[in-house]
């Protein structure tokens, strides 16, 4: 197996185009390239580098620095390369006398003005400057400050008189992964233009002019820190010196080499390039032929893995009797017998299915794809649920209904081409930044916006793009709005007859017709309920229904709730009534939260489904895995995640495997999944930290991270893109060889040597996985499932030419309210939600220095709700429902309105779920996080349920010295 | 399971099947229950049924009529 690729990135100097092929010449070589190339592009296709400064392939040329100057026969003068367009019959000459000395003139400016200490540089070696002034042949620099004259520089703080330099600036090393120093840079206006057209937050500006020029952030009296910058790190990658360099580089020095790995934080699943120095990681750098992200980040996946090496990763297994023991570490096999035994012991007094196991979506399809396996051959049952139960399983159900398979429908790349967008319960510069870069790239080209969500989350409105529509909603009522918008796309005759009639059930489509058109879905009739506007509703549906290539991005904000697979069928409803299926720019695209959702999701992690979403009633099915694993397999569903907490209660479900989810932080009602894991009698943790499940775990077996084995994760995209070893497991094994240990401890006699091999005992028993194997994503890179016969290099986008169930399903979706009701004691709707700069449950990225973002969940609060109940800014509050309490402090914000309030689930102190209640999803048990009643009042500490929790952890983290 | 909580859970269902067009929503509702629900808690909606129901949307009844005659007892 090949594992290091060595990346082909060169910079190509300008982005691509795709116009008409155009024929010149270039230093006597025919070049072909498409209307639109620059000159310097073309050459660089042709092999021929023109020196170049400002110019990078991410970005708009800028023609600033006149390094790429050429001559151009029948033309005057010397034209920058960078931003002269290719014509046909042009004939360039790169290298003339003439241009060659007008570059040397151009770098002798450049580093009379430039600290020359290359040698203890931290860019040294990686330096475009330095790179240029070699190419440049620059051998001596004629410049020298004036004597008496004042130094005529940026980098000298004083001059040899001591007196400061007006001109120098101090570093700013405000953001804790990346410094700026002024004293090194060239103006070039790369960083600012990455910051405005990669990432498109605009926290960059030039201030001053010539000679004063100057990058800021913000303001003038901002560091990068106060500023709008959110730490991607655009600008650093974009910079050519060391003005812009990562704090890692600085520390650890230049890589050597580098392995093509994908991000484990969110279902974007950016590819990057992890950079090695040696065996030692020393830094990130987004991938450009990452297919997902195309070359851009986030501050996770760019800058947050330091938690790799935190001091709290658990290395050693552990064991004890009993919770309230203190941990006591073992070898490996010692950890194994005793699981297994408690396993076996446990299935031999209560029964087969008195144990089960949690896939994570955060580890690897080989991995997840292990664990069900472990479920179902060797427990002999199918308790096999993942996190996902509690994320996007209404997206699996109300898809599945409608189109016939739960797949999200585009790549990402279908941005590009989209007119309208709607974005639904989703906040993606949060939770999915560098989509939204790719969006808000496409709203600066005049694409339109429509938001549904109760909050003013951040797209609404921020540098150079604003929402057409905002349809702040009350929580819980996204099936009326959903409802309303297509009773006026139905009523207005705003549909797509001709698509409708072609592509879906008509009949279906008939009566679904007849119901939307009830007055009791307009949207006047169902503004009570909603709170939304209907003339900006109708707006939003006219706008959506005639704007052109319409697509629909939604998030947790639409699954859960008690009626989040209803949302689902409406939504999907909503794309096959305006005919906005089967191309480019269009679709339903649901936005998974946690970077492998999706393939946890394919690899048979639900009780109910074999890997490839096929029920395990079907006997043709079951048979495949029967033959391939040699045993029989239960056909009845078993247990989700939810069913196996009350279960534990009644006394009914006793052990649990539970791989790389905090079940204890993450899912809702607190109180009750503490008291089913703590009625469980072998609760086995696998895990990096110990975290808030592990206080009620008998086993804990430490995990490997992204970086320390080899895998493949699926994107939002159905992108399956590879994972790749960069460092040893810390802990020793990887995480599909741990479950391998356990499994075979528990008698199963498995031999996988690699997850290549796992892999392929995927394509052999899951249609849609048929064409997937190593060597496949070696060669492309990714692939988009279904890969198989049928579509041998994968699927970007889905129902094409037709609907994967045959006809579309128009469904009925009929507004029900959830039985959570405000009143007198819970007056207030919390809805929760999360930030960029912190994942999940938080337990790796509050390890890093992510932390300087978001210390704190904060619970915020309408001035006017803060006013009535005598709060201000910065009080500790209490958050009560009927489910629990905690306490945490107030942000007053006119983001969310009067009636709502919102925070965070980051931190475990919080306890934000403390408060959620057990309601669910009515078809697939997904909790109703986004909707809890609740009371806030002023709080004089921490209640009552947050001390004992933290005396119970603490207790439950003690770990006996090892015995010697 | 508290009841209530396997009663809400079962009602909701019935809820949705209700508002479809068609004639057969206890059988829709029956098959949603076998294909979702593990054998504890049809066993448990079943015992529920058996001691009158209480609080089960009438369709749920219907429905477990429907489910007893092909499940097995865990
Ligand atoms: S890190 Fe990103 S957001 Fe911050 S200034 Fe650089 S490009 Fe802009
Ligand atoms: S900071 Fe770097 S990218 Fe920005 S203008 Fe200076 S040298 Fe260019
Ligand atoms: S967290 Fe998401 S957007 Fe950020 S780098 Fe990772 S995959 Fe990309
Ligand atoms: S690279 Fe063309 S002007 Fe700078």
């Amino acid at each position: 197996m090949k594992d290091f690729i060595i990346p082909n990135d060169r910079d190509m100097g300008t982005p691509a185009k795709s116009g008409a092929p155009v024929t010149l010449e270039i230093d006597g070589l025919p070049v072909t390239v498409p209307e639109g190339t620059s000159v310097l592009r073309a050459a660089a296709e042709a092999g021929i580098q023109i020196p170049k400064l400002c110019a990078s392939d991410n970005l708009e040329a800028f023609g600033s620095c006149r390094l790429c100057v050429v001559e151009i026969e029948g033309r005057r003068g010397t034209p920058a390369s960078c931003t002269t367009p290719v014509t046909p019959g042009m004939v360039v000459h790169t290298g003339s006398s003439k241009v060659r000395k007008i570059r040397k003139g151009v770098m002798e400016l450049y580093i009379s003005d430039h600290p020359l200490d290359c040698l203890t540089c931290s860019a040294n070696g990686d330096c475009e400057l330095q790179d240029m002034a070699g190419a440049v042949g620059l051998r001596n620099v004629r410049y020298e400050a004036p004597e008496n004259g004042g130094l005529a520089n940026h980098f000298e703080a004083r001059n040899t008189s001591g007196e400061a330099n007006p001109e120098w600036l101090p570093k700013d090393d405000s953001n804790p992964y990346f410094s700026y120093d002024p004293s090194k840079c060239i103006v070039c206006n790369r960083c600012v233009r990455a910051c405005e057209e990669v990432q498109g937050t605009f926290a960059l500006t030039i201030e001053g002019r010539g000679f004063d020029s100057r990058v800021a952030a913000g303001g003038p009296a901002d560091d990068f820190l106060a500023s709008d910058c959110v730490s991607c790190g655009a600008c650093v990658q974009a910079c050519p010196t060391a003005t812009l360099q990562e704090k890692s580089i600085i520390e650890l020095g230049t890589p050597d080499r580098s392995v093509i790995t994908t991000c484990a934080y969110c279902g974007v699943g950016c590819s990057f390039k992890a950079e090695m120095n040696g065996d030692t990681l020393v830094r990130m750098t987004p991938y450009k032929h990452g297919k997902a992200n195309r070359g851009h980040s986030c501050v996770k996946g760019r800058f947050a893995y330091g938690y790799a090496h935190h001091k709290d990763r658990i290395l050693k297994p552990m064991i004890r009797d009993q919770i309230s023991d203190p941990w006591r570490e073992v070898e490996w096999d010692e950890a194994m017998t005793f699981a297994a035994t408690r396993m076996l012991g446990l299935q031999e007094k209560y029964g087969k299915k008195s144990i089960g196991v949690i896939t994570s979506s955060r580890c690897t399809n080989e991995e997840t794809y292990l664990v069900q396996k472990l479920a179902r051959a060797v427990f002999g049952n199918n308790n096999t649920d993942t996190c996902a139960r509690v994320c996007h399983s209404p997206t699996g159900y109300g898809l599945g209904q409608t189109f016939g398979t739960s797949a999200g429908t585009q790549d990402f790349d279908s941005v590009e081409q989209t007119d309208v967008v709607v974005v639904i319960g989703a906040n993606p510069t949060d939770g999915h930044p560098v989509f939204a870069s790719r969006l808000k790239k496409r709203l600066r080209e005049g694409a339109k916006l429509i938001i549904v969500d109760p909050r003013r989350i951040d797209l609404v409105k921020s540098a150079h793009v604003a929402a057409s529509h905002h349809l702040p909603l009350r929580p819980g009522t996204n099936v009326a709005v959903v409802s309303a918008l297509a009773h006026v796309i139905v009523t207005e005759g705003l549909m797509d007859q001709d698509f409708i009639r072609e592509r879906c059930d008509w009949d279906e489509f008939q009566h679904y017709a007849e119901f939307i058109s009830n007055p009791r879905h307009s949207p006047e009739t169902t503004a009570m309920l909603t709170g939304v506007d209907p003339a900006e509703l109708r707006a939003a549906a006219r706008l959506f229904a005639t704007g052109g290539n319409g697509s629909i991005y939604y998030g947790l904000g639409v699954t859960e709730h008690s009626q989040g697979s209803t949302t689902v069928m409406g939504i999907a409803n909503l794309a096959m009534l305006t005919g906005n299926m089967g191309r480019p720019g269009v679709g339903v695209n649901p936005l998974r939260g946690q970077n492998n959702v999706q393939g946890a999701c394919d690899m048979g992690s639900f009780p109910h489904e074999l890997p490839g979403y096929r029920h395990v009633k079907g006997p043709e099915v079951r048979k495949v895995f029967e033959e391939a694993w040699g045993v029989q397999i239960d056909a009845e569903p078993g247990l989700r995640i939810p069913n196996m907490l009350d279960a534990a209660v009644d006394g009914t479900f006793k052990g649990l495997y539970c791989q790389g989810e905090d079940i204890l932080q993450s899912d809702p009602d607190t109180k009750h999944v503490a008291a089913g894991l703590a009625a469980m009698e072998c609760v086995i943790v696998h895990d990096l930290f110990l975290n808030e499940t592990a206080n009620y775990a008998h086993v804990f077996l430490p995990g490997s991270t992204f970086l320390e084995k080899d895998g493949t994760f699926t994107n939002a995209e159905r992108r399956i893109n590879r994972v790749r070893k960069v460092i040893p497991p810390l802990n020793g094994y990887a995480d599909w060889e741990i479950t391998q240990m356990l499994a075979n401890a528990m008698g199963a006699g498995w031999h996988y040597t690699h997850p290549a091999r796992i892999m392929d005992e995927i394509a052999a028993t899951t249609p849609s996985f048929a064409g997937v194997d190593y060597a496949l994503l070696e060669e492309k890179g990714s692939v988009q499932w279904p890969c198989n016969e049928a579509h041998p290099e994968g699927t970007p986008l889905m129902h094409v030419d037709g609907f994967m169930r045959g006809k579309g399903r128009f469904i009925v979706t009929e507004y029900v309210a959830t039985d959570e009701k405000t009143g007198p004691r819970f007056p207030l709707l919390l809805t929760t939600g999360r930030i960029l700069s912190q994942y999940n449950v938080g337990a790796q990225t509050r390890r890093t220095d992510n932390v300087v973002w978001h210390e704190e969940d904060l619970l915020e609060i309408h001035p006017h709700d803060a006013e009535v109940r005598g709060l201000k800014d910065g009080d500790w509050v209490r958050l009560a429902s009927r489910a629990g309490e905690t306490t945490l402090r107030a942000k007053l914000t006119d983001r969310v309105s009067p009636g709502v309030v919102y925070t965070t689930f980051h931190h475990p102190d919080t306890q934000a779920n403390v408060i959620t209640t057990d309601y669910s999803d009515w078809a697939t048990n997904c909790p109703e996080y986004k909707v809890t009643a609740v009371q806030v009042s002023l709080s004089n500490g921490p209640t009552d349920w947050q001390e004992e929790y933290a005396a119970q952890a603490a207790q439950a983290r003690r770990i006996l010295p090892a015995a010697e | 399971m508290s009841p209530e909580k396997m009663v809400h859970m079962a009602n909701q269902i019935a809820t949705f099947f209700k508002t479809q067009p068609g004639n057969d929503q206890a059988a829709r509702i029956a098959a949603h229950l076998t294909d979702y629900w593990e054998p504890r808690m049809l066993d448990q909606l079943h015992d529920h049924v058996g001691a009158g129901g209480k609080g089960l949307d009438d369709l749920v009844i219907a429905a477990e009529a429907e489910i007893v005659k092909t499940h097995v007892r865990a």
